[in-house]
């Protein structure tokens, strides 16, 4: 008995069929309403504490380099030569650098544009890697051709790749959209490209179970078209997988971003990220080693938050561990 | 289980095929020139002569071709004339550096010793430590040791090479002053004042290393014990009155080391990728240092090899994976 209330608690629609079956007032009544399904997964996020903070660091991150430099006085590139290289103060919370600029607003700024590729990129990567698995676990005569081209993929050595990628395509595409944009359009595209794999062999793994399932059988039976079944009934069931590889996606590209930049081959020296501000602040480490701390401690700490709310979310979305 | 490894073998061919086809045609498109460097008072038909000496001018698939040759044909011959004292490479073009003009392969091979030394022992110290951790973090599941564990190889995900390399130089190097910050590759150990020179600067970059490593295969080794624990073998050995070492260590690890083993395999290669990284922190003049100076200069024929052999040193570990994988689990070798 105690199990099959566990069941009803789950899963609410085996509730709701089981109201259906029974006349009202007749067996079994539901001890509690009929929860939606999101409500569970809220309650268990709810209980997974690293996540909860994790959420809530990485929400006050990206809302401070957002509206932090609205707010902030200083300019990220104002030079104020006669105020460089100051220690923390009042005025300059974090300190200035070696031209005056004032780093705390150098932090939101570049934080601005690493949050931003890490989410542009992450997006790119988790659409490829979802149409590319959906597309390969849906149709059978896909699948072989588009699982070895992911094989393919996850056997190229990646961080050479886009080293290379970065030196080929830097000077035309800066050409087309200005230095900035071009910069930023050739990162997030490199690192979409590179890191849409894994998602792909997790949606498609999904996508076959799911294929094989009777209500799809229930909506191919009624004539439902294949565009259809697949945005309708697939895709809003592999959207747990999806949302737990969004968060490890975050991470990836913010490092990668990061990785880039600190090898010199990210964004122009002028325009800070957080790794253009750790490797510039690399060259001081024998005088000023304190100014590596920031950015790679804001580096570490966005990247620790999503993973945690990553964790948190793949526990909340996995209804065999929900309940518990 | 031969037939198995053999359809492994055969279909790691045409993998690499593709993947020195798509290095090959990344670099075609590169706008860098060999001769920019040349002075400008050299005529236009001796910078002719240059270039076709240097094999450009000709047609993209003869030169695929071409570079294929040098480097799976006739390398192969120079490290069999080096070690046997024959002379079958004797005339053969080479694949030419542009930045030294001279061979590839000698550089690379010259700096190969400095990265398999520092990423051989971070991975084998990194795997050391994290063994027992998951082993026992698994054992007493949600215990202090359990929570610990999880929260620093998370800190090990979420720290870049890039940071940790440097807060760590910052600490002992800087303001302790105990370690050297930079990686002497001249140094030769000779005598025991050498060898404690080099352990001293070994062990920075082979902890930064080691610490992703460990937060890896951690995870892996107690996911996988999680999975065998609770599995109806255990409860039989446990039954039949086997001491808990008996079980844990000879039972369940056995059986759970047979995915974290093929993760150790594939985990190689991409610690190769992430010594580029580390290297370029410590200077470390290893591969990882050379591919980035390549880039640096433009040196087309020098990063095409170096992206070659981290694809090779890629496919070569996916297949050793997948045959241990075979060999320790007889359901994988028969579907």
């Amino acid at each position: 008995m105690t199990e099959s209330r566990h069941d009803a608690a789950t899963d609410p629609r085996d509730e709701i069929a089981s109201l259906v079956v029974h006349a009202p007032g007749v067996g079994p009544q539901p001890s509690r309403p009929p929860r939606s399904q999101w409500l569970d997964v809220w309650d268990q996020f709810k209980s997974h504490k690293g996540a909860m903070w994790g959420g809530v660091i990485f929400l006050v991150i990206v809302l401070g380099v957002v509206f932090g430099p609205m707010l902030w006085p200083y300019d990220a590139t104002y030079i104020d030569i006669r105020a460089r290289n100051q220690g923390p103060s009042l005025a300059h919370p974090f300190g200035t650098d070696q031209l005056g600029r004032d780093t705390l607003a150098r932090m939101m700024y570049g934080g601005r544009t690493s949050v931003a590729v890490g989410i542009t990129a992450m997006l790119l990567a988790l659409f490829l890697g979802s149409f590319v698995g959906v597309i390969a676990g849906f149709f059978k005569r896909l699948d072989g051709l588009l699982m070895r081209l992911t094989d393919l993929f996850l056997a190229l050595p990646l961080l050479p790749l886009l080293l290379v990628m970065m030196l080929l395509f830097r000077e035309p595409l800066s050409a087309a959209f200005g230095p900035e944009r071009g910069i930023f359009i050739l990162i997030v595209c490199a690192i979409g490209i590179t890191s849409w794999m894994p998602t792909a062999r997790i949606v498609r793994g999904d996508v076959l179970a799911l294929k094989e399932r009777e209500f799809v059988l229930a909506a191919r039976s009624i004539g439902t078209t294949n565009t259809k079944l697949i945005t309708r009934h697939i895709l809003p069931n592999v959207l747990s997988p999806i949302m737990v590889s969004a968060t490890l996606g975050i991470a990836n590209a913010i490092i990668t971003e990061s990785a880039l930049s600190f090898l010199g081959l990210g964004f122009p020296p002028d325009f800070p990220t957080w790794g253009r501000l750790l490797f510039d602040a690399t060259d001081y480490l024998q005088q000023y080693p304190e100014r590596v701390i920031w950015p790679g401690l804001a580096i570490s700490l966005t990247v620790l938050s999503v993973n945690y709310l990553g964790d948190g979310l793949r526990d909340a979305l996995d209804p065999r561990i929900r309940g518990r | 289980m031969l037939t198995f490894t053999i359809r492994r073998l055969v279909l790691a061919v045409p993998t690499l095929l593709f993947i020195s086809l798509v290095i090959f045609l990344l670099l075609e498109l590169a706008p860098g020139d060999p001769m920019a460097q040349v002075p400008l008072t050299v005529p236009p038909e001796v910078k002719e002569k240059m270039r076709e000496a240097l094999g450009l001018g000709q047609p993209m698939h003869i030169r695929f071709w071409k570079w294929l040759v040098q480097f799976f044909w006739i390398e192969p011959q120079v490290l069999i004339d080096h070690y046997f004292g024959t002379s079958l490479s004797a005339g053969d073009l080479r694949v030419i550096s542009w930045q030294t003009r001279s061979p590839v392969m000698d550089i690379v091979i010259q700096r190969l010793p400095q990265t398999l030394w520092v990423v051989g022992t971070a991975y084998v110290v990194g795997t050391l430590i994290a063994l027992p951790i998951g082993i026992y973090s698994a054992y007493r599941q949600y215990s202090v040791f359990d929570q610990v564990g999880t929260f620093v190889s998370m800190i090990g995900f979420s720290v870049p090479p890039f940071f940790s390399g440097v807060l760590v130089i910052v600490i002992f190097s800087v303001n302790l002053g105990w370690l050297p910050s930079i990686y002497d590759t001249t140094l030769r150990v000779t005598d025991w004042d050498s060898f404690v020179q080099q352990l001293q600067q070994m062990i920075m970059p082979v902890m930064v290393l080691a610490l992703q490593i460990t937060a890896q295969i951690s995870r892996f080794m107690r996911a996988s014990m999680l999975d065998n624990l609770n599995q109806d073998y255990v409860r039989t050995a446990r039954a039949k009155g086997l001491s808990e070492y008996t079980v844990v260590m000879l039972h369940v690890l056995r059986n759970s080391m047979i995915p974290v083993v093929t993760v150790i395999a594939l985990g190689v290669p991409s610690i190769f990728g992430g010594a580029i990284i580390t290297e370029q922190v410590f200077k470390v003049n290893g591969i990882g240092q050379l591919l980035i100076g390549a880039i640096q200069a433009n040196d087309l024929p020098m990063v095409q090899t170096l992206a070659f052999i981290f694809a090779v040193l890629i496919v070569l570990f996916n297949l050793i994976a997948d045959v241990l994988y075979g060999l320790l689990d007889p359901r994988i070798r028969y579907d």
